[in-house]
């Protein structure tokens, strides 16, 4: 039968048809082609930065900077480590691979509630009425992500949830949340179905733009023929954690969060500049601090962050990538009437390592109780910047708001001198 | 039709006699053969078809016709009378006349009846809403339509949400009922309650948060230590900025780069607010042994005296509760936030409340406010029609702030009514490159996460597809709408005219449970209801009743002579379907608003 009889068409007019319609299959083979693409290239030597997210906010005076002294000091003991300096007695195998990290002990951050705690750590602003800062992730994906042209998946992803919003750099720059078995919702399709399906679009989407309504009908073909093309792509293959062997697992602990930091190794293998993966599990501890520490958070910790340390080094790829542990805010050194703590952001800690940063050191130091800090002191800023160091981004970089304000990077922070150089 | 009208611009309706016969579809019976026994009783007759096509043709000359006599008169009406949209139109023309351009063509009824439907009542139009609409003979059709949605109870349902995000946005701020400020919107907007008095009880309530439900909107803005100097900050700027449509947080640091605003300003709100403070109430839950959150409530607490707060060189300044010019005593015996409610909403000669308010609905119809954003009002940013904006103002305060009576004056406007194609001599009408907004024609929206979803439904029929009974479907109904909140619903501070894909929205749209089920052609579903229907008795009318339902229009004849060609490549002939009103849900056309 022949569909396309002119009947009744000048001999142009028909033509103009056949053409459309010769462009439109064209689409729908090298989406085909794009199928059959060789398998993702591995990206050495490409940086990268790992977000260990604790919500909730981690007592890190009972893992990073200990106070046995002291009656704010609880239950745990210090142990030493391969670098120099001590940590909780319930973290052994990350002390075994301390000298590839550091911690911060005089973070001094003052916000103490969730909300704004999570906003400030994650931009390295106060939350402010004008303007929604881009999360650091974003910022990444807008820098690095942009540059890595056969990179098919996004350049920020977020394991478990969370990572705040891409604020002013815009939803092309937002946590591509997937869960911590790698399953991403909404990307299976009959491929079959798919190409024609696309044809069909493609049909009623250019129909469409050429009415002459201006950019957003352009826009959303575009952002579909990215979806299109992160649905068919080979380096999807990265979230796949469970095609990793039992033993391989259980390098990383054998549980979720290991898994999860598996598959932020994986992503970051295949050129994605930054994952954030949050703990599965809680740290609000204000009940049974010690009991829930000893018996759940630590060990659990640290299988996890110990097993990304040992198969990054195995893999020639600490160098590039940057290792940071941290929450919203420390806990209180005072331990309350429940045996927890409560909200505390004036002394704290963060985890910090990899990416070229010296490791092994205590940066930054707390009174004996733990509820001053007796050196310089940090905000969230000094972290982003001295990340944004290792991951090369220039430190003059300036973003510009929605309503044209020039915000700098990481608020304008300064590396951290310890941990560079 | 009463208003000019260009053949040229019928959207979907053949005008042409070449075009006609090459939609003849004379191969597309193949896909009828393949069909399910209901679809063939009346196998595809090509006098049908014929018939169709004719009397489309006959209507298309029906209507050049009637807008050939239309030219002659030269006032646009929608078939209301009210003397203001005389004003309103006059106004905008010295915009086009002013600047030489020259408008697009009045909107096709397809086009402005999917637009109305969704500025008003917050999804596209169902498929025999258009058909009625666009049968419709009477001249005053339009204005009917406009009474009418207003009307609707899902008018009630829309501009709550819409109100819902603008106060307390989309992800609500910790321990603040949600549900507590819809019903709250719910009954005043049921009621056509006068908005100064609407805002007047966001202003000044206190108590519990679901039993006083206009308690939220301060509630969901204090957060943290309620002994910093941070904790109203929040609050003072929401509250300045959706009411006042002034943007005084600037000022929370320093004086208005651009305008004599001083620095006292913001913190001269601030101290309104002094008073105020969130107290959250937790109950212990013997089964995980720890406190969960109960209820929240906006309690006063008393408060005298000035608010300090620091110049940028370290000077410490005071300031006292002001509304702009008015000082009202910081005596403790004053009840702050009732004295800012009273000047604010019946005492302010200046009617800065009902002037932001008309700005932000003039940005709800037409996504460009008179200032842009709609919530940064001054002197530094003047409007682009303040003669307009004044008198819709002034009107608004004589209405008694009626909510419903300025959205029915914006509906009836020339402007709302044009199409949103540019033509040759208006495009430099185009405020997304930066341009100020002439309103020469409509500008595209972006579908909001709630319209979007709502549109589905309304298209789909999903929920009832497959569905056992009642409570399932509302369940389903439910689960899809928290991830389309979840997914689309993340850039609440964006212009609606801007369009924020990400990858995750169009994998939902594409790969979706939701659009899943909607063309999955079960029992109770608009796809199983079109391909089960006798009287559609050809392919084309199949595909018709597609567009219809999905994008609110005829097919144009380049979609009906190729899309059948495209659905020989699916695998059988209801997957050809399938495919098609999964292309139409998730092309461009359906998600804006045009």
């Amino acid at each position: 039968m022949n569909l396309m009889k002119p009947a009744g068409m000048s001999r142009r007019h028909f033509l103009s048809h056949v053409a459309m319609g010769g462009a439109i299959t064209l689409g729908a083979t090298e989406f085909l082609s794009h199928l059959q693409a060789n398998a993702a290239e591995v990206k050495r030597h490409q940086k990268a930065c790992i977000l260990i997210w604790l919500g909730g906010g981690a007592p890190t005076i009972d893992m990073w900077d200990l106070k046995p002294t002291s009656r704010n000091g609880g239950e745990f003991k210090p142990i030493s480590t391969k670098g120099d300096l001590q940590i909780s007695e319930h973290l052994p195998e990350i002390a075994k691979e301390m000298d590839s990290l550091s911690v911060v002990r005089s973070m001094s951050t003052r916000e103490a509630d969730h909300g704004r705690g999570t906003y400030y750590m994650h931009t390295s602003f106060v939350p402010n009425p004008t303007v929604v800062h881009p999360s650091f992730g974003s910022v990444a994906s807008y820098e690095l992500g942009t540059k890595r042209s056969g990179l098919e998946i996004p350049a920020f992803v977020s394991v478990g949830g969370g990572g705040m919003s891409p604020g002013f750099l815009g939803m092309a720059h937002a946590p591509f949340v997937v869960d911590a078995r790698g399953q991403i919702r909404n990307v299976d399709m009959d491929k079959q179905r798919l190409g024609s399906r696309l044809q069909m679009l493609g049909a009623i989407e250019d129909g469409f733009i050429r009415t002459d309504r201006g950019d957003v009908a352009q826009a959303h073909k575009d952002v579909y023929q990215k979806a299109v093309n992160l649905m068919t792509s080979p380096q999807m293959e990265a979230f796949k954690v469970n095609s990793e062997s039992a033993e391989t697992k259980q390098a990383y602990g054998g549980h979720a969060f290991g898994d999860s930091l598996l598959m932020a190794r994986r992503l970051v293998e295949t050129g994605v500049p930054f994952v954030e993966v949050r703990f599965p599990g809680g740290w609000d501890l204000h009940n049974d601090v010690f009991n829930t520490l000893k018996n759940q958070r630590l060990p659990m910790l640290d299988t996890g962050i110990a097993g990304l340390v040992r198969d990054l080094k195995s893999r020639s790829m600490l160098e590039d990538t940057t290792i940071i542990c941290m929450a919203e805010f420390g806990r209180t050194p005072r331990i309350n009437q429940n045996v927890g703590r409560d909200h505390w952001a004036a002394s704290w800690s963060t985890l910090i390592g990899g990416g070229g940063l010296n490791g092994g050191l205590a940066i930054g130091e707390t009174n004996e109780d733990g509820d001053r800090i007796v050196s310089e002191s940090y905000q969230p800023g000094d972290l982003w910047a001295t990340i944004a160091h290792a991951l090369r981004i220039p430190l003059d970089t300036v973003h510009t708001s929605k309503r044209g304000r020039p915000m700098k990077l990481a608020n304008g922070g300064q590396p951290i001198k310890g941990l560079i150089g | 039709m009463g208003f000019v009208q260009k053949c040229g611009n019928l959207s979907g309706i053949p005008t042409n006699t070449s075009h006609l016969s090459a939609v003849k579809l004379s191969g597309a019976w193949f896909l009828v053969r393949l069909l399910p026994t209901n679809l063939l009783e009346d196998p595809m007759r090509r006098d049908g078809l014929t018939l169709w096509i004719s009397s489309l043709a006959v209507l298309a000359l029906g209507l050049c016709i009637s807008s050939g006599n239309a030219v002659a008169q030269t006032k646009f009406t929608t078939g209301s009378d009210d003397p203001l949209i005389d004003y309103i139109n006059e106004q905008i023309r010295i915009g086009w006349e002013d600047n030489e351009v020259t408008p697009s063509a009045a909107a096709d009824d397809a086009e402005w009846v999917r637009r109305v439907y969704l500025d008003l009542v917050g999804h596209i139009p169902p498929a025999d809403a258009v058909e009625r609409f666009l049968s419709d003979k009477s001249t005053a059709k339009r204005s009917e339509l406009i009474k009418e949605l207003l009307n609707d109870p899902d008018y009630v349902r829309n501009f709550t949400e819409i109100w819902v995000n603008v106060l307390v946005g989309r992800n609500t701020p910790d321990r603040t009922s949600r549900a507590g400020l819809q019903k709250f919107l719910r009954e005043s907007f049921a009621r056509n309650r006068p908005w100064n008095d609407v805002a007047h009880d966001l202003v000044t309530a206190e108590g519990h948060f679901e039993e006083n439900g206009a308690v939220n909107f301060i509630l969901g803005q204090l957060q943290g230590n309620p002994r910093s100097e941070e904790y109203h900050v929040e609050a003072t700027a929401r509250l300045t900025r959706i009411f006042l449509g002034m943007q005084v947080q600037c000022t929370q640091c320093h004086n208005h780069p651009f305008n004599e605003w001083k620095q006292d300003q913001f913190w001269s709100f601030n101290s309104f607010l002094r008073q105020t403070r969130r107290v959250d109430h937790d109950k212990y839950d013997p089964k995980t042994g720890q406190n969960e959150d109960d209820y929240s409530e906006l309690a006063y607490v008393d408060f005298g005296g000035p608010v300090y707060y620091e110049l940028r060189n370290g000077l410490v300044q005071v300031a006292v509760p002001n509304y702009l010019g008015v000082e009202v005593s910081d005596s403790s015996e004053t009840d702050r936030r009732k004295e800012l409610g009273r000047l604010m909403c019946y005492d302010d000669p200046d009617h800065n409340l009902a002037r932001a308010y008309v700005n932000r609905m003039w940005g709800h119809f037409f996504g460009y406010g008179f200032t842009r954003p709609v919530d940064d009002m001054g002197p530094h940013n003047p409007a682009s029609h303040p003669d307009l904006l004044e008198r819709l103002t002034e009107e608004f305060v004589k209405s008694g702030y009626d909510m419903k009576k300025l959205n029915q004056w914006i509906c009836n406007t020339e402007a709302y009514n044009l199409t949103s194609r540019f033509n040759s001599k208006n495009e430099i009408d185009n405020p997304s490159a930066g341009e100020v907004p002439l309103f020469s024609h409509m500008y595209v929206k972006t579908m909001q996460a709630e319209q979007l979803f709502d549109s589905l439904l309304i298209a789909t029929n999903a929920q009832n597809s497959g569905a056992a009974n009642y409570e399932r479907a509302e369940q389903q109904r439910e689960g899809w709408l928290r991830d389309f909140l979840r997914i689309f619903g993340g850039n609440e501070d964006d212009e609606p005219t801007l369009f924020s894909g990400s990858i995750p929205q169009a994998l939902l749209m594409m790969n979706g449970e939701l659009v899943q089920k909607a063309i999955s052609a079960e029992k109770g579903s608009y796809l199983n209801a079109v391909l089960s229907d006798g009287s559609l008795k050809s392919d084309s009318a199949r595909i018709r009743s597609l567009f219809v339902s999905a994008l609110g229009r005829n097919p144009t004849p380049y979609e009906l002579s190729n899309l059948p060609r495209m659905m020989r490549n699916s695998p059988s002939p209801l997957a050809a379907y399938q495919d098609l009103y999964w292309a139409l849900l998730n092309s461009n056309e359906f998600i804006v608003n045009h």
